[in-house]
């Protein structure tokens, strides 16, 4: 069979499984094509004029779509793998009704970058973090650091590399790369002052010595040098100064490109958030957005599927946060606690194959820091009885706790309470579960179009 | 009444969420009025005097740093434990109690050799849910139950007993039915979740058994364990799937 054939065959299974609304089609005709022919990515390459790849632990779903937010501000039509499905099944997919001339952005698992980048051949990889992510699936965050390391030094590997330098792995891996641009916080008062117990990196990627930090911002992610090798963090060249939470509804701060500075206003809260923001603009300025479009571009995005997601449910505002592993919750959780405000909780703990089965990273979590801010809380999910012996363990009183496995239940349950906002945590699986609810209800669209 | 808990290299070995663990039993004895004392010990740091020892797991890069220093307190470990000490190693932590740690190229990592124990590195790694049956006290059955990830394959010394047998999972080696080490005051184990949250018995257990070597008998008062025995049922019946 020739290419075309495949490619059509392909592209009438993706219509079909968006007619039967099996999930839109994000990753199943990528794969049948992938199967028809592996080499399926390389081929269809060729009709981007441009490609970005996103890799990181946390944030690779919103620096996506920020950078798509900037780029879009100066007119570049994208191809992109909006559903969340990233890894070559989900980019394969996205490419099979890639137009000619497109600009290319993906973000891509981290296990699978080394694989997809190969194939696409991208202008850009960008790298953000890597933390402690879900050990069940994937080992050790220092072998997906050796395979990014390889990937770059990787003769023929041509693609300029947009790292983060506060992170002092993805750092060092960056070093490595022929053609590089830097992104960090240059914001000494934004700072935690200490390390959260979750801190990954915290040795010297070069001589294994213990770091030592003047700043750190969040997880491992700082202001860090080796006192034995003096290897250090190198000075971004794409920087946040002057960063100020207004609430839990945006951040506000200055950002310094390699072409100008402008002062940026970002509609989601979170210090994590400027870093996704920080790369995002890092895109914009390898493409030659100028930094006030990049300003806009930020200025106008919307919250991806499940991060700080607004709704409406039975008349009580609700916010959605998406939860997969200790860093990432831990920046939910210290973002949530900076508002003082008492507040009502849903979590969804599943322990599924997407979410991990083993939900030992819940006791790495800081629920420690939010619980004096918690009325009352629905655990719910596969692993409900479990969450709440968390939040027992982190000092909240069983009377405050309810457990509901039953997911529509547990919505309900939110959903009649009148009042503050809820702010409804879920793993991945229970995510996609919670707004099949909501959808149900009216609440939200389904999360290939909302992407 | 005071419990001293020692944590040791809390921060390289804490790869399973061993905090949890602390938590746990920090506030068991606080809920009974009791004082929890734990004290972190870093590589170079004096060796608490302790009532319980706990080695939690590491990435093989962070264990590799802190062997040579373990290595150096194995007598004094050994003297505390003769002197009533009690000690839980858990994942890594557990393999270190033993002898040795042998890889797959054949590179060989040493053990404080408290228990007769070794490992040999297996080619898939054994991971998942689990289900133990544990009898400490003789005619007081207990699940234990948890979430391993290893590619070791433990074998116990002629007359040591596992803390338990499987009932779901894999256990020391996949082969011969037990898991984990229970040898006197010194248990080991490859469950975490971590391990003490969801087995409230066996934190109780090291509770009285850490502060009776030195207090003699110790009752402790009953807790309410309603989300504890729910979050065991749960695990076990998803074990049992």
């Amino acid at each position: 069979m020739l290419f075309g054939a495949k490619l059509a065959a392909a592209r009438a299974a993706k219509a079909a499984s968006r007619i039967t609304r099996a999930g839109g089609g994000t990753t199943l005709p990528g794969k049948l094509l992938l199967r028809m022919d592996p080499e399926a990515i390389r081929r269809m390459a060729g009709r981007l004029s441009s490609t970005t790849l996103i890799s990181a632990t946390n944030g690779k779903t919103t620096t996506a779509k920020m950078a798509a937010s900037v780029l879009e501000e100066s007119g570049h039509a994208l191809r992109r793998n909006a559903g969340g499905a990233n890894l070559s099944s989900g980019v394969a997919s996205a490419l099979i009704d890639a137009r000619r001339g497109e600009t290319g952005l993906f973000e891509v698992d981290e296990a699978a970058l080394p694989g997809v980048a190969a194939a696409l051949q991208p202008g850009r990889v960008v790298l953000g973090n890597l933390f402690r992510d879900q050990l069940d699936r994937y080992g050790e965050l220092e072998l997906i650091g050796e395979r990014w390391r390889a990937m770059v030094a990787a003769p023929g590997f041509g693609a300029t590399v947009v790292f983060n330098v506060d992170d002092p792995l993805v750092a060092s891996i960056g070093a490595e790369a022929a053609s590089g641009l830097t992104f960090g916080l240059d914001d000494e008062a934004a700072g935690a002052g200490t390390m959260q117990h979750a801190a990954d990196s915290k040795w010297c990627p070069r001589c294994g010595t213990r770091l030592v930090y003047s700043t750190v911002f969040l997880g491992h992610l700082g202001h860090w040098r080796c006192p034995n090798c003096g290897l250090e963090r190198p000075r971004p060249e794409v920087r946040a100064t002057e960063v100020r939470a207004i609430g839990l509804e945006a951040s506000e701060f200055v950002l310094h490109m390699p072409a100008g500075d402008v002062p940026v206003r970002l509609p989601i809260p979170g210090l994590y958030n400027v870093y996704n923001a920080l790369a995002a603009a890092a895109i914009g300025a390898s493409h030659g957005v100028e930094p006030a479009g990049v300003g806009r571009g930020l200025a106008r995005f919307s919250a991806a599927f499940g991060r700080f997601e607004r709704v409406v449910l039975a008349g009580r505002p609700a916010v959605l946060l998406l939860v997969k592993n200790p860093a990432g919750t831990n920046e939910v959780i210290r973002t949530l606690a900076a508002d003082s405000h008492p507040k009502t909780l849903l979590v969804a703990l599943n322990d599924r194959i997407a979410d991990g089965r083993d939900v030992s990273w819940i006791w790495d979590v800081d629920f420690e820091e939010l619980v004096p801010q918690v009325e009352s809380v629905v655990t719910t999910g596969t692993r409900a009885a479990e969450m709440a012996l968390r939040l027992k363990y982190a000092g909240l009183s069983p009377t405050r706790i309810a457990v509901e496995p039953d997911m529509a239940h547990a919505v309900d349950t939110i959903g009649g309470e009148a009042g503050s906002p809820a702010y409804l945590l879920a793993t991945y699986t229970a995510m996609l579960e919670l707004r099949a609810l909501l959808e149900q209800r009216g609440v939200v669209r389904p999360y290939w179009e909302a992407a | 009444m005071k419990l001293r808990v020692c944590h040791l290299y809390p921060e390289h070995l804490n790869i399973y969420a061993d905090r949890g663990n602390m938590a746990v039993l920090d506030h068991r004895c606080r809920w009974r009025g009791i004082e929890c004392l734990i004290e972190g010990c870093g590589p170079g740091d004096p060796l608490p005097r302790a009532d319980l020892y706990y080695l939690g797991g590491g990435q093989d890069r962070d264990q590799r740093l802190i062997v040579p220093d373990l290595l150096g307190r194995a007598a004094d470990l050994a003297a505390a434990v003769a002197d009533g000490s009690a000690v839980l190693g858990v994942c890594g932590g557990y393999q270190l109690l033993g002898h040795v740690y042998r890889g797959h190229q054949g590179d060989e990592m040493r053990g404080i050799g408290l228990v007769d124990l070794e490992t040999n590195a297996g080619k898939r790694r054994m991971i998942g849910n689990v289900v133990l049956r544990c009898e400490l006290d003789p005619g007081r059955p207990r699940t234990l139950v948890g979430f391993e990830n290893h590619a070791g394959r433990t074998r116990l010394g002629p007359g040591l007993e596992p803390l338990g047998r499987v009932v779901r999972g894999f256990g020391n080696n996949g082969e011969d039915g037990g898991e984990g080490v229970r040898a006197g005051r010194v248990l080991g184990t490859y469950v975490h979740g971590p391990l003490l949250p969801k087995n409230p018995w066996l934190a109780d257990w090291l509770i009285q058994t850490a502060l009776m070597a030195r207090k003699g008998r110790v009752e402790l008062e009953p807790l309410d364990d309603t989300l504890e025995r729910e979050a065991q049922r749960v695990a076990e019946a998803i074990a049992s799937r």
